[in-house]
């Protein structure tokens, strides 16, 4: 029962970065009709904000050290440390969360240059060039990240606040026992979060209701005069803030590095495609079931049964529902049938 | 659509003669660009048999397949057994490689292939994935995981056992009766090997079979009206395909025979997609000149490291050639696949079909102003459209 309950919240944890990922994907196919394989690397770029703010946090000088009293001895300190004090060290723990912050207009910014400068001239292209051109562009950027920050992975700590783990048994009245790291349920509600928030964007706005029935129906909401283009580049750099914060609250799990990125993109587009193309729902639901069955066939129970399962279960998955149900759980008729 | 002309067999028997002595005589006219040793012109011939594999099937169906490195991966696998159990001889492994790999690309396109556009695509990556992982987990005892499939001193190698042929103190290499698979007399296996691929797939494009898999690119249900059941055809392109991926792998395993995961993996898939398209997909040499280009400059692009940049920026002024060096650095040696991307993503944005259509329309720029006619603007754009959908 306790392995099951972890095993559920291990899927849900990882579900909510698939999700965001593939929401992203959606939000973008849905609207601009681009199948965009560079989006694994803006979940990349956006884990690498955070790398990027962590590293400028600790630009670090030489102080004497004066605990040792016998030789000059030095050591590396931060800046902000020796400027604040334990403020500083404070702001230092906290980069994770504060590259939220940096985060958001970066990626909003990285978004719309990227659909300006590309993406928009290939909305009439087929498919496969839109496939082509940004596979390239995923290359060039996870290649650009490569050679400034190195091939290796790079840690990055959560705050020492949440850096334990929580006594989730206790809540559930499974056990002191059951416990789960602190910042994974974090990432979990931080992903519910932004999954609510883009929802309610698209739902409860008129610019949101705008971009919906763009969705649906561009031409006729260009003949009432919306303009409709800047509104989907504006969607498209909504998307890339999704995927890139998805990717700065994810570096304390998985210590990001350059191929990060295509990592997660196949994945992602799995989860797409199972969910159904173009259905926001469908991405999320997708998602989360995939992110736990993977964490369920990654028990040991399972793997002796089937060996090698937790490997190919979201591939396998895939096949079987392309083939029974053609559109995703979720997909509507008419979207991507030819 | 594409190349509509018709080409008398004379011309082909021209055609594959001048590519066999252009192929043949490689070790010769490849001097001077320094690129005329045995390795890299049999990576030329194994990657350009590769492409022209891909070529069928997206060339010709339009099918973006992501996951053909798993059949180049299952016939280096295979061929490195054959070595094993076998015979060090390249004939058994060339054929299991080749053969085994046919089977494999029956199963998955018999899967793949229910789909069609970027759901075919996503199949195949999820296929290619499936395979790739598996490779590293649960097949280990196939496949001996991370450290790659090698050759051991105390392998069966039943054959050669039988013919009397033991292996001394060092690793047997394969060979063809004799001949050895490195270095010269490799390439011209590997040559070989291609010229006669090159044969079939010239045939492919020049028989009814090559103009259905054409149909069905263009409209695939106009396809079906005509009373064509489209599926056999796709499936025989895709094994086909799928088979010369196979011949591919089990060369680089004669070549080097160790074979790992990685060759499976679907960035290694993304690389026959780039050099398909960078040579032009659809037409007949492309791919064989995108295979030769791009692994040529990932050769001399690789080669590059800091200290060779700064040589070569000497005569520059000291306070700027460390600055140059390190903005060229970017692009050469380690940095080479950012140069790939790059012009992958400007072959993809300004030239879709890859070099051949841009000689093709240099080839009509010159031929345009010889002719000095005054035309009328539709008339031009016309015959754009019909030259751009590919030639030769």
């Amino acid at each position: 029962m306790d392995a099951i309950f972890l095993q559920i919240l291990n899927g849900l944890d990882k579900g909510g970065a698939y999700a965001l990922i593939a929401l992203g994907l959606t939000l973008v196919f849905g609207t601009l009709g681009v199948v965009n394989f560079a989006h694994g690397a803006i979940f990349m770029m956006g884990a690498f904000c955070a790398v990027t703010l962590e590293k400028i946090l600790t630009l670090s000088v030489r102080v004497k050290d004066e605990s040792v009293t016998f030789f000059d001895a030095y050591k590396e300190t931060p800046y902000l440390e020796v400027w604040f004090g334990e403020t500083g060290k404070a702001i230092i723990d906290w980069s994770v969360p504060l590259s939220i912050i940096l985060a958001i207009p970066v990626m909003l910014l990285i978004g719309i240059v990227m659909e300006r400068s590309l993406i928009r001239y290939f909305y009439k292209r087929p498919h496969a060039e839109q496939i082509l051109v940004t596979f390239g562009l995923a290359i060039v950027l996870q290649e650009l990240v490569k050679s400034f920050f190195g091939a290796n992975p790079i840690p990055q700590g959560a705050p020492d606040i949440v850096a334990g783990s929580a006594a989730i048994g206790a809540v559930f009245g499974l056990g002191e026992s059951v416990v789960y790291p602190w910042w994974r349920l974090i990432y979990l509600a931080f992903s519910l979060l932004t999954i609510g928030l883009v929802f309610s964007f698209l739902h409860f706005t008129t610019y949101g209701m705008v971009v919906r029935a763009g969705m649906a129906d561009r031409e006729t909401v260009e003949l009432l005069g919306i303009n409709i283009e800047r509104r989907f580049t504006i969607v498209f750099g909504i998307a890339a803030v999704v995927a890139g914060l998805a990717g700065v609250m994810y570096t304390p799990v998985l210590p990001p590095d350059y191929h990060l990125g295509m990592d997660f993109l196949v994945l992602s587009f799995v989860v797409v495609v199972v969910g159904g193309m173009g259905s926001l729902p469908g991405a999320v639901l997708a998602g989360f079931l995939l992110g736990i069955l993977q964490s369920f066939s990654s028990m040991t129970e399972v793997k002796d049964i089937f060996p090698g399962i937790d490997q190919i279960i979201i591939y396998l998955v895939a096949v079987v529902i392309l083939l029974t149900r053609p559109r995703g759980l979720m997909g509507r008729r008419g979207v991507m049938e030819s | 659509m594409t190349n509509t002309k018709i080409v008398s067999p004379k011309q082909d028997l021209l055609y594959m003669a001048i590519l066999s002595v252009v192929v043949l005589t490689m070790p010769i006219w490849l001097q001077p660009f320094g690129a005329a040793y045995p390795d890299l012109m049999q990576k030329f011939m194994i990657f350009g048999i590769f492409a022209i594999g891909y070529n069928i099937l997206f060339g010709l169906t339009g099918y973006l397949s992501f996951g053909h490195a798993a059949f180049l991966g299952v016939g280096s696998y295979t061929a490195v057994w054959s070595f094993k159990l076998l015979s060090m001889n390249v004939i058994p492994a060339l054929i299991f490689g080749t053969i085994l790999s046919g089977l494999f690309a029956l199963a998955i396109g018999f899967v793949s292939l229910r789909r069609s556009g970027i759901y075919f695509s996503i199949l195949t990556l999820a296929f290619a994935q499936m395979s790739y992982n598996l490779a590293y987990s649960v097949l280990t005892p196939i496949t001996n995981g991370e450290t790659g499939l090698q050759l051991t001193q105390g392998d069966a190698r039943v054959l050669d056992r039988m013919a009397g042929i033991e292996a001394d103190a060092s690793l047997p290499t394969p060979n063809l009766f004799g001949i050895e698979g490195i270095g010269y007399s490799g390439f011209y296996i590997c040559a070989a090997l291609m010229l006669i691929s090159f044969f079939i797939y010239l045939r492919i494009f020049r028989s009814p079979f090559g103009l259905k898999l054409r149909a069905i690119k263009s409209n695939q249900n106009r396809m079906g009206y005509t009373g064509y059941n489209t599926r056999p055809y796709l499936m025989t392109a895709f094994v086909i395909s799928g088979m010369y991926a196979g011949l591919a792998g089990s060369l680089l395993a004669v070549t080097d025979p160790l074979a790992g995961a990685e060759r499976m993996q679907w960035t290694a898939s993304g690389e026959v997609v780039l050099i398909t398209i960078l040579g032009g997909v659809g037409t007949l040499i492309g791919p064989l000149l995108g295979a030769g280009i791009i692994k040529y400059f990932e050769n001399i692009f690789s080669a590059f490291n800091e200290t060779v940049l700064l040589n070569a920026f000497s005569f520059l002024p000291d306070w700027l050639a460390h600055p140059v060096a390190a903005v060229v650095g970017l692009f050469v040696g380690e940095g080479w696949h950012l140069t790939l991307g790059l012009v992958f993503m400007l072959i993809v944005i300004f030239l879709p079909g890859g070099i051949m259509e841009g000689i093709s329309r240099l080839a009509r720029l010159i031929t345009n102003r010889n002719k000095a006619e005054p035309k009328s603007g539709a008339h031009e754009n016309k015959e754009k459209e019909q030259a751009s959908a590919g030639e030769v």
